[in-house]
């Protein structure tokens, strides 16, 4: 049976707080942490399946011209060669999240360098690779393409910007203003376990085992591509590793692994060599942002303008939603936002870790620690007075936002008080400076459904197919279900990343925990209404812990009440009201120490804080994880992260790890996190807000503030390499 | 090509294509999915195994190269029910998310410990010639081979010192 909650109304009798088993919150180890230190939890890749083949993908030379393979008889006559697929159904483009239905297909047109063309199919890994590596593909009629979003054409995407008062008039009266103009360059989500998708049929229907964050629409992008029904697919992702925004859809892989196994009439593994993660899976578009704020003699914003030009390639539909916090961060009555899409033939760009805020916020702290030099006020006073009472465009009230104590408290935490004057503080070679950011996230709850069954010994089982990619769900679905229905953490097993179970809202843009966590809630609820009917109490009145029911003050075990049956519920919890009537966001704020070489240019983050508030926290421990992940993610942006891209055929120069330089433990140093107690009862009825993105939306700002509070050199184009710091020392 | 090496202790005879490396060897042949593959190309550390107790990346050599070696990957290090107290301490404090490059960061953590016992310096060692202290510099050099980008960084320093006071 089914229990549904629209989330239509503020859930503000906070259940949660009245439970007695005490797991909510607490800073628990991940259940499957044993499987994973052994190296005995299973990715896509890694199952042992009779007869298994193996299939590499071969890419386009180009970005244009009809694809040829050359030499396709020569190959599919080498040893171990099973075939050479050079199908129609094969994906030019990885999908978008959540676009539950198939992204761009057909290989047989080059549009990007790196592009999918073909798969060759083998008895072993080693004759797959070699032979993959001897398919010579010719690109005819080709074209020069536009490959440079400045240049390019783009198209303005009006429903994301916003015009209101007259920024113009704004800027010639301020007291003080800045007009700056930043760049970000893409970045790629680089998760740790490259794509991968084995692929078995069994008559008309397909297993695929894979690496995905969402598997409900994945189920349906991979049937569309493949023109078959959903109910033909079943897709396992039980351990992910890593996805960033890079596994929300479905990649090349997966429709190419199972279109071979058809052919071949084997199961089939395609798994992405790392050049391929770089090249066919999503990237962050570059970003080039004009910012122009103005203030008045106190210190008030009185305009904002923010002007971003970001690219695609032609057809696609994502824009990086560069303004998407700044529309509700600062007040300011006259505001000028625009985004515009430039269409050129690099790879797909799309979700990339907090898409939006993560270049968009960063890039507006950096001028607001402009103005706030140019205006002589304090960086972290400027932001507390220009917190807005209401969101500045809608007049909606925040659901809950501690902004302001993540400002004062992070500053307290850190010590910034003692912040040197700009180029004042060097300790021999080093410069030395602090610089601060605030972070700000969009909140969203997704429809999400989970089964929960309470046995007849009193232990639980959660099932659903939302995923676990490093995020902890393994860890706060078996907490929330032992908190409701009063079982030790041990009691409840967790079952995921099965399109078989009640579909989930999957992990992404930070609504994974919240929603699929008050799909868990509801099903418990009405478990626990159950329980409270055959004790003949009211449910409210129903108190339970250690696997006994206390009420009336009597006390029962849940097997003594349950008398050998089963009691088995799905929760199913839809957004609803409470996603318009109120501005939802998460909030907090870094503070960074650096030191600079003032031969070299080096930056090293010598130290760093992050203070946040995402109502409630499910689980401490892996909450601060993913802050101290998100936070991470800034250093390298602010330092090294950047996908560079040739200016003649738009193709990734360095798609590797060796070229693309994410932080290694030598980059960070011991960050420390605080996490602010907070209740949104807005937000859903556990009052937990997402909190898997914040840590990284303006902590690349935090960073190059600090660059120059140590050394006067302000760096606008990102990331800050040596040589750019060196040119201003 | 006929090899014959020591895994976790097992004698091993394989006789596979001389392309394959070690890390697909343990992979594809093996069943010793643990060890992972996160670049093939050396640049990532999630293939970490130890060769003759010493840390590789197993995608960089080939199986036959092997011939008589003894390899221990993370399976050999410890089991569910029987963590190693490295393992042990990763879990504790949260040294992974994803866990993709934890089997890694755990086998390279481990003979890491026995290289700074064995009085080998770093790029971060004054003192070349003294015994190496077990600094978080120190380790935060020493494991910069071991990529993870869910980032767990400060947890994996802090396992590894939890783990070096306990078999300390």
């Amino acid at each position: 049976m089914t229990e549904q909650l629209k989330m239509d109304a503020p859930a503000t009798d906070r259940r949660l707080d009245g439970m007695a088993q005490g797991l909510v919150g607490a800073p628990l180890d991940r259940p499957e942490g044993p499987l994973k230190v052994t190296g005995t939890a299973t990715y896509a890749d890694e199952y042992r399946i009779e007869n298994l083949a193996h299939g590499m993908l071969v890419r386009a030379p180009g970005n244009s011209g009809r694809v040829r393979l050359a030499n396709r008889e020569a190959v599919a006559a080498m040893p171990g060669v099973l075939a050479v697929i050079h199908d129609p159904r094969l994906l030019r483009n990885p999908a978008q999240g959540t676009a539950n239905k198939a992204p761009v297909q057909d290989p047989n047109e080059a549009h990007y360098l790196g592009q999918p063309v073909a798969l060759v199919v083998a008895e072993s890994f080693e004759q797959a690779r070699h032979a993959a590596q001897s398919l010579e593909i010719a690109l005819e009629g080709g074209a020069p393409r536009p490959v440079d979003p400045e240049t390019a054409a783009y198209e303005p995407q009006p429903a994301k910007g916003v015009d209101q008062g007259d920024l113009d008039d704004a800027m010639a009266k301020a007291t003080h203003s800045i007009d700056v103009t930043y760049r970000t360059p893409s970045h790629s989500s680089a998760p740790m376990e490259p794509h991968a998708s084995i692929a078995q049929w069994e008559g008309e229907d397909l297993t695929l085992r894979g690496s995905y964050q969402m598997l409900k629409y994945n189920r349906n992008e991979l049937a569309d591509a493949l023109g078959i029904h959903p109910d033909r697919v079943r897709i396992l992702a039980p351990y992910v590793g890593g996805g960033f925004g890079s596994k929300l859809g479905l990649a090349p892989e997966a429709v190419a692994a199972a279109i071979a196994a058809k052919e071949t009439g084997r199961p089939v593994s395609v798994a992405l060599t790392r050049p391929q993660v770089f090249e066919t899976t999503m990237r962050r578009s570059e970003t080039r942002q004009r910012v122009r704020l103005t203030v008045d003699p106190e210190g008030r914003l009185t305009g904002i303008g923010q002007a971003a030009l970001v690219s695609n390639l032609p057809g696609e539909v994502f824009s990086e939603p560069v303004l998407q916090a700044t529309h509700f961060l600062y007040a300011g009555e006259n505001r000028r936002l625009s985004l515009d899409l430039a269409r050129v033939h690099r790879l797909c760009a799309g979700s990339v870790r907090a898409p939006g805020e993560a270049v968009g916020i960063t890039v507006l702290e950096c001028a607001m620690d402009e103005l706030a030099e140019a205006a002589g006020i304090d960086p972290v006073e400027l932001r507390r007075r220009n917190i807005p009472e209401k969101d500045p465009e809608s007049g909606k009230e925040f659901s809950s936002r501690r902004f302001r104590e993540a400002l004062d408290s992070g500053a307290e935490a850190f010590g910034w008080k003692d912040r040197p004057a700009t180029r004042s503080r060097r300790e021999g070679e080093w410069w030395i400076g602090y610089g601060m950011a605030s972070a700000a996230r969009i909140n969203v709850l997704k429809e999400s459904r989970a089964r929960v069954t309470l046995a007849p010994d009193g232990t639980a089982r959660v099932e659903t197919d939302m995923t676990d990619i490093g995020t902890g769900t393994y860890a706060i679905l078996g907490q929330i279900a032992g908190e409701m229905l009063g079982l030790p953490r041990e009691s409840v097993e967790v079952v995921l990343g099965d399109t078989d179970l009640p579909a989930a809202a999957g992990s992404g843009g930070s609504w994974g925990a919240s929603s699929s966590g008050t799909s868990v809630y509801v099903a418990c609820q009405a478990i626990r209404a159950q329980l409270a009917q055959r004790l003949g109490v009211a449910e409210t009145d129903l108190t339970l812990r250690d696997g006994q029911a206390v009420f009336d003050n009597r006390t029962e075990s849940l097997a003594a009440i349950l008398n050998g049956d089963e009691i088995v519920k799905e929760g199913h919890v839809l957004p609803g009201e409470t996603s318009k009537a109120v501005r939802q966001a998460t909030f907090g704020a870094y503070f960074v120490e650096v030191a600079v070489n003032g031969v070299t240019g080096e930056t090293r983050v010598r130290r760093m804080h992050g203070s946040f508030a995402a109502g409630r926290i499910l689980n401490a421990k892996t909450a601060r994880s993913q802050c101290l992940g998100g936070m991470i993610f800034g250093i390298g942006m602010a330092l090294t992260e950047e996908m560079a891209f040739d200016d003649r055929d738009g193709h990734l120069a360095n798609h590797n790890l060796a070229e693309y330089h994410i932080p290694v433990n030598a980059d960070v140093p011991q960050i420390t996190v605080e996490l602010l107690e907070e209740r949104d009862d807005w937000a859903s009825p556990l009052q937990a807000k997402g909190i898997g993105e914040l840590g990284i939306c303006g902590a690349a700002g935090a960073i190059v503030n600090a660059i120059y509070n140590a050394t006067g050199v302000r760096v606008r184009d990102f990331p800050a390499t040596l040589d750019k710091v060196l040119a201003g020392l | 090509m006929q090899t014959s090496l020591t895994i976790n202790g097992t004698a091993r005879e394989l006789d596979l294509d001389p392309r394959t490396s070690l890390l697909d060897a343990l992979r594809h042949h093996l069943g010793l999915t643990g060890t992972k593959k996160g670049c093939d190309h050396g640049q990532c550390g999630a293939c970490t195994a130890l060769v003759n107790g010493r840390r590789v990346n197993a995608c960089l050599s080939l199986l036959c190269m092997h011939d008589g070696d003894e390899v221990t990957t993370i399976e050999g290090l410890g089991q569910p029910g029987a963590l190693s107290p490295m393992q042990q301490a990763f879990v504790e404090k949260d040294g992974f998310q994803c866990g993709y490059c934890t089997p890694g960061q755990i086998c390279s953590a481990t003979a890491m410990l026995e290289e700074i016992a064995q009085g080998w310096p770093s790029h971060v060692t004054e003192d070349l010639e003294a015994q190496p202290e077990l600094t978080i510099e120190e380790i935060s050099e020493r494991m910069s081979g071991n990529l993870c980008r869910c980032s767990a960084y400060p947890n994996i320093v802090d396992a590894i010192r939890k783990a070096a006071g306990e078999t300390a």
